[in-house]
C-alpha cells in the first residue's frame, strides 16, 4: 500500500517515511493475527448438532496480557515519534542560520509568497511577492513564516512530508530542506471555501546555480 | 403496526396520543428510527451527489444533466435538456440554476453538500438511532421497568429533534445555500459570511445544532435517572447487559460534552449576528480561531465515542447471543468502557496536530490517544473470546456483530497512524481520514445498527423480518462498503485532500482517477443496498412472519414481555437472579438462563 506515497525529497521525510512504514507492519502483522484467529473461531466454532458451548467466563491473565502487550506497542512507538515530531515542528530545534527565509501567506485561493529581498527584512521596500511561486535552493535550510490574511489555509508539500496550518493573525514558523531539484506542487489542504479545491501553489527547488541566477534576476545588482 | 394488544387494565388511546404525542417509550424509540431511517437517505443521497463529482469532475448528474450536445451547442436533445432550458428562460434564479447549471455540480454547492452530508449522518442519523431508538427501546426493557423516568421529556426530546430536523432542512433552500464550512464549521470561515457568501444557512445550522443538543441533553437526564433508579429487583449493576451499560455511559458523555458544542454555537451565533469576534483574529477584535477548534473537538471527541459505545454494546450482545456464551471478562468490558469515556475527554488535541497549536502539545495529545487505543484492544479481544469454543450461529444478526468487529479492527488500527504525530503530518486532511472515520462509524456503529434492528425487530414489531432479505441486505452492504471505503485509505496514502472537489486540478493526483470511479461505483452500490433493507423494514411490519416471544433464546429481560410489548412492558415487574449471559452453564438442560429465572436446585444428570 505504502507504493502510492509520494516520492520524499525533505531531509526528514525519510525519518515520516520510516516511522509509516513501522507502523504499517506493525498494523499489518496485529490485523493479520486478529482476522486470521476470527476467521479459525468462526469456523472451528460454528455451531454443529450436539455440541454445545464451553462455560467461559474470561481470564484475568489474558486481559494482562494483552492489555500490557498492547500498552507496551503503542508506546513504543510513542517514543519513536517525539523526537521526529520536534524535529519536524519546534522552533527550538530548527536548524539554525537557515540559508532562505520567507513570508509564505494563505488567501482566498492563492498562496502569496513574500521574499525579503537582499536586506533581508520583511515589512522592507525591497521586499518582493510572488503569487503561488516559490523558489528555493536545493539542500539549503528554508525557513518559513506561515500565515493568512482571511481564514484558515493549510501549506501541504506532499513531497516534503510537510504540512502546516496557516492561521490569520499568526505567524508560524516552518522549516525544511529539500534534496533534490524540481517543481512541486503546494496544494491547501484546509477548507477555505469555494475555491479551495485547486487553491495551488509550486514549489519550485533549484540547484544553486540555478537559483543564484534567479536571484540575479530578480534583483540585479 | 397492528394493534393487537390486549386491551386489559387500561383505557384505550387515540390515534395522535399513541402513535403522534406518545409518552411510551417503545414508540419513541421508534419514532427515532423512522427519523432517522429517513435521515439516513437524505445524507446518503447527498453523498452520492458529491462521489459522481469526485468521479467525473464537473461533468453532468446522469439523469437529470444536461446533454453534451445542449452544453456545446445550445441543442434541445434529452428531457433533460428541456427541463434546463425551461430553467434558463424563468425570470427567477431556480435553486437548480445557482447550484448545478446543466447538472453540473458548482464548487461552492459541493461544498455544501459534503458538510451537510456529515452533519446529517453524525447528528441526525447515527446519534438518534442508537441513543433515541435503542436507548428508548431497551433501557426500560432491559432493565425491567414499566417506562422512562420522566415520560414527557422523552416526549419532548423527540418532538425537538423534529424541530432541529426542519430548522436543518431549511437551511437548503435560504438564499447563499446551507452551511458550507464543513461538519467541523471551522472558523473564521463559518463565523463570518464573508468567506463563503453563506448567509442564513450557517446560522440555521447552528440554530439546529442548539436545538439538537436541547433534544440531546433533555433524553440523557431521562436515561442516567432511568437507570440508577428504576433497575428491576435484583438487578444490580454488574448484572446489566452491556449494551444498557454502553448507553447509560454515552448518556452521560451527552449531558457532559453536549453543553459545549452549545456554548460554541451560541459564540458563532454573536459572531455572525452580533458582531462579536469571538473567533476572527482581527485587531480590534482580539479573537482566535484555535478557540472555536478547541471547544468544537472538546465535544468533537467524546461525540466520536458518543457514535462508537453503543455500537459496542449492541454487538457485545449478539456476540454472546449467537455464540451461546457468557461474554468473556464483562468486567474489563464494562471498565474498558469507563476508561474510554475517562480518557475521551483528554485527547481532543489529536483533531488538531497541525493546527497551529503549540507542538509540545501535539506529543500529549499523541501519548493519550494511544492510551485510549488499550481499551479499543481490550474490547477486541474480549469479542474474540466470546467466540471461542463457543457455539456460534450465523444469524443475520451475527453476521452484523462479526462485520462489526472485523470493521471496527480496520478503523482502530488505522488509528494509530494519525495518533503518530509525525505521520499525521502527511495524512492529515487527506482521504486517510476519511477512511478511517467511515470504517468506524459506518463499519462500526452502522452494522451495529443493521445488526441491532434485525435482532430486536420481533420484540419491536412482533414479526420476523425477511430472512432472505436481511442476509442479501448484509453481503451486498459489506461488500459495498469495503469496495467504497478501503481504497480511500490508499488515496490518503497519496496525499488525495479531502474536502476537494476535483482532484484532476492536481498534478501529483491524475493517477487516481480510475480509483475514484471505482469508489463512485462502489458507493452507488452502497447506496442503493439500502433500499433493499426500508423495503425489508416496512414489508415485515405488515407481512413479516409473526415471531414468538423469545425467537432467538436470549437471557434478557426485554424478551420477559409479551410480544408486542404493550403499554407497561411487563405485566409483574420480573425479579433479576443473575447476570445476562448465562449461557451455556454445565449442569443445565437448556443452554440459556433467563435472567429472571427463579434459582433451582441443579439437574442432576449431566450434559
Ligand atoms: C483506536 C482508537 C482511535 C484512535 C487512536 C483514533 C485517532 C484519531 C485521530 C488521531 C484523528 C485525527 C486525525 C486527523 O484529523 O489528522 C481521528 C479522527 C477521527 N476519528 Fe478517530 N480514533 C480512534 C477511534 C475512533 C472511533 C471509535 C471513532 C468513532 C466512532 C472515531 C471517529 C473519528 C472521526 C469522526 C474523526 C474525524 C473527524 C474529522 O476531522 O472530520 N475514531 N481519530
Ligand atoms: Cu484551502
Ligand atoms: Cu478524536
Amino acid at each position: 500500500m505504502l507504493q502510492w506515497l509520494p516520492e520524499n525529497v525533505s531531509t526528514f521525510g525519510q525519518g515520516v517515511d520510516n516511522l509509516f512504514y513501522a507502523i504499517y507492519y506493525i498494523t499489518l502483522v496485529v490485523f493479520i493475527l486478529v482476522m486470521g484467529t476470527l476467521i479459525v473461531f468462526l469456523f472451528k466454532y460454528r455451531h454443529q448438532e450436539g455440541q454445545r458451548a464451553h462455560y467461559i467466563e474470561g481470564s484475568t491473565t489474558l486481559e494482562i496480557v494483552w492489555t500490557a502487550a498492547t500498552t507496551v506497542i503503542v508506546f513504543g512507538l510513542a517514543m519513536f515519534s517525539y523526537p521526529q515530531w520536534n524535529n519536524i515542528k519546534s522552533p527550538t530545534e530548527f536548524p539554525d542560520n537557515p540559508d532562505v527565509v520567507v513570508q509564505v501567506s494563505g488567501k482566498q485561493f492563492n498562496w502569496d509568497m513574500i521574499y525579503p529581498g537582499p536586506d533581508n527584512e520583511l515589512g522592507t521596500d525591497d521586499d518582493l511577492t510572488l503569487e503561488n511561486e516559490l523558489h528555493v535552493p536545493v539542500n539549503a535550510v528554508v525557513h518559513i513564516r506561515l500565515t493568512a490574511t482571511d481564514v484558515i489555509h493549510s501549506f501541504f508539500v506532499p513531497q516534503l512530508r510537510l504540512k502546516q496550518d496557516a492561521l490569520p493573525g499568526r505567524s508560524i514558523n516552518v522549516w525544511f530542506e529539500a534534496t533534490k531539484a524540481g517543481r512541486y506542487e503546494i496544494p491547501c489542504a484546509e477548507l477555505c471555501g469555494f475555491g479551495h479545491s485547486g487553491m495551488l501553489g509550486y514549489l519550485n527547488v533549484h540547484t544553486q546555480a540555478d537559483y543564484d541566477a534567479w536571484l540575479q534576476e530578480r534583483w540585479p545588482q | 403496526m397492528h394493534d393487537n394488544e390486549h386491551t386489559s387494565h387500561h383505557h384505550e388511546e387515540s390515534f395522535i396520543s399513541k402513535y403522534i404525542f406518545s409518552l411510551d417509550h417503545k414508540t419513541i424509540g421508534k419514532q427515532f428510527l423512522i427519523y432517522g431511517l429517513i435521515m439516513f437517505f437524505v445524507g446518503g443521497g447527498l453523498a452520492l451527489l458529491f462521489r459522481w463529482q469526485l468521479a467525473y469532475p464537473e461533468r453532468p448528474l446522469p439523469i437529470i444533466g444536461a446533454s453534451q450536445q445542449y452544453m456545446d451547442e445550445g441543442e434541445v436533445a434529452t428531457g433533460a435538456d428541456r427541463m434546463w432550458e425551461r430553467i434558463y428562460e424563468s425570470e427567477k434564479e431556480e435553486w437548480l440554476e445557482v447550484n448545478m447549471p446543466n447538472g453540473v455540480i458548482e464548487p461552492a454547492f459541493y461544498n455544501m453538500l459534503f458538510t451537510m452530508h456529515a452533519t446529517i449522518m453524525v447528528f441526525f442519523v447515527i446519534v438518534p438511532i442508537l441513543v433515541g431508538t435503542f436507548g428508548n427501546f431497551l433501557i426500560p426493557l432491559m432493565i425491567g421497568t414499566r417506562d422512562m423516568a420522566f415520560p414527557i421529556l422523552n416526549m419532548l426530546s423527540f418532538w425537538l429533534a423534529v424541530l432541529a430536523a426542519i430548522v436543518m432542512a431549511i437551511g437548503f433552500f435560504v438564499p447563499g445555500g446551507h452551511a458550507a464550512a464543513g461538519w467541523t464549521g471551522y472558523a473564521p470561515l463559518s463565523s463570518d459570511p464573508q468567506w463563503t457568501g453563506v448567509d442564513w444557512g450557517q446560522n440555521l445550522w447552528a440554530i439546529s445544532l442548539l436545538i439538537q443538543g436541547f433534544s440531546s441533553l433533555v433524553g440523557s437526564i431521562n436515561y442516567i435517572t432511568t437507570v440508577i433508579n428504576m433497575r428491576a429487583p435484583g438487578m444490580t449493576f454488574f448484572r446489566l447487559p452491556l449494551v444498557i451499560w454502553s448507553l447509560f455511559i454515552v448518556a452521560i458523555l451527552l449531558l457532559l460534552a453536549f453543553p459545549v458544542l452549545t456554548s460554541a454555537l451560541a459564540l458563532l451565533i454573536f459572531d455572525r449576528l452580533a458582531g462579536t469576534t469571538f473567533f476572527s483574529a482581527t485587531a480590534e477584535g482580539g479573537g482566535d480561531p484555535l478557540l472555536w477548534q478547541h471547544l468544537f473537538w472538546f465535544f468533537g471527541h467524546p461525540e466520536v465515542y458518543i457514535l462508537i459505545l453503543p455500537g459496542m454494546g449492541i454487538a457485545s450482545e449478539l456476540i454472546a447471543v449467537f455464540s451461546r456464551k457468557p461474554i468473556f471478562g464483562y468486567r474489563s468490558m464494562v471498565y474498558a468502557m469507563i476508561a474510554i469515556a475517562f480518557l475521551g475527554w483528554i485527547v481532543w488535541g489529536h483533531h488538531m496536530f497541525q493546527s497551529g497549536m503549540r507542538p509540545g502539545l501535539g506529543s500529549v495529545f499523541m501519548t493519550t490517544t494511544m492510551l485510549i487505543a488499550v481499551p479499543s484492544a481490550i474490547k477486541t479481544f474480549n469479542w474474540l473470546g466470546t467466540m471461542f469454543r463457543g457455539s456460534i450461529r450465523f444469524t443475520t444478526p451475527m453476521l452484523h456483530g462479526i462485520a462489526f468487529v472485523s470493521m471496527f479492527v480496520i478503523g482502530g488500527l488505522s488509528g494509530i497512524y494519525m495518533a503518530n504525530t509525525p505521520v499525521d503530518i502527511f495524512i492529515h486532511d487527506t482521504y486517510y481520514i476519511v477512511a478511517h472515520i467511515h470504517y468506524v462509524v459506518f463499519g462500526g456503529s452502522l452494522f451495529a445498527i443493521f445488526g441491532g434492528i434485525v435482532f430486536w425487530f420481533p420484540k419491536m414489531y412482533g414479526r420476523y423480518m425477511n430472512d432472505t432479505l436481511s442476509k442479501i441486505h448484509f453481503w451486498l452492504t459489506f461488500i459495498a462498503f469495503n469496495c467504497t471505503f478501503f481504497p480511500m485509505h490508499i488515496l490518503g496514502v497519496g496525499g488525495h485532500m479531502r474536502r476537494i472537489s476535483n482532484p484532476m486540478q492536481y498534478e501529483f493526483l491524475q493517477g487516481f482517477e480510475g480509483m475514484n470511479i471505482f469508489i463512485t461505483m462502489s458507493a452507488f452500490t452502497l447506496g442503493f443496498a439500502q433500499l433493499i433493507l426500508v423495503f425489508n423494514f416496512f414489508w415485515s411490519m405488515y407481512r413479516g412472519k409473526v415471531a414468538e416471544q423469545n425467537p432467538w433464546q436470549v437471557n434478557t429481560l426485554e424478551w420477559e414481555a409479551p410480544t408486542p410489548v404493550p403499554h407497561g412492558n411487563f405485566g409483574q415487574i420480573p425479579t433479576v437472579y443473575r447476570g445476562p449471559y448465562e449461557y451455556s452453564v454445565p449442569g443445565e438442560e437448556e443452554d440459556w438462563v433467563p435472567q429472571a429465572q427463579p434459582e433451582h436446585a441443579p439437574a442432576t444428570s449431566g450434559d
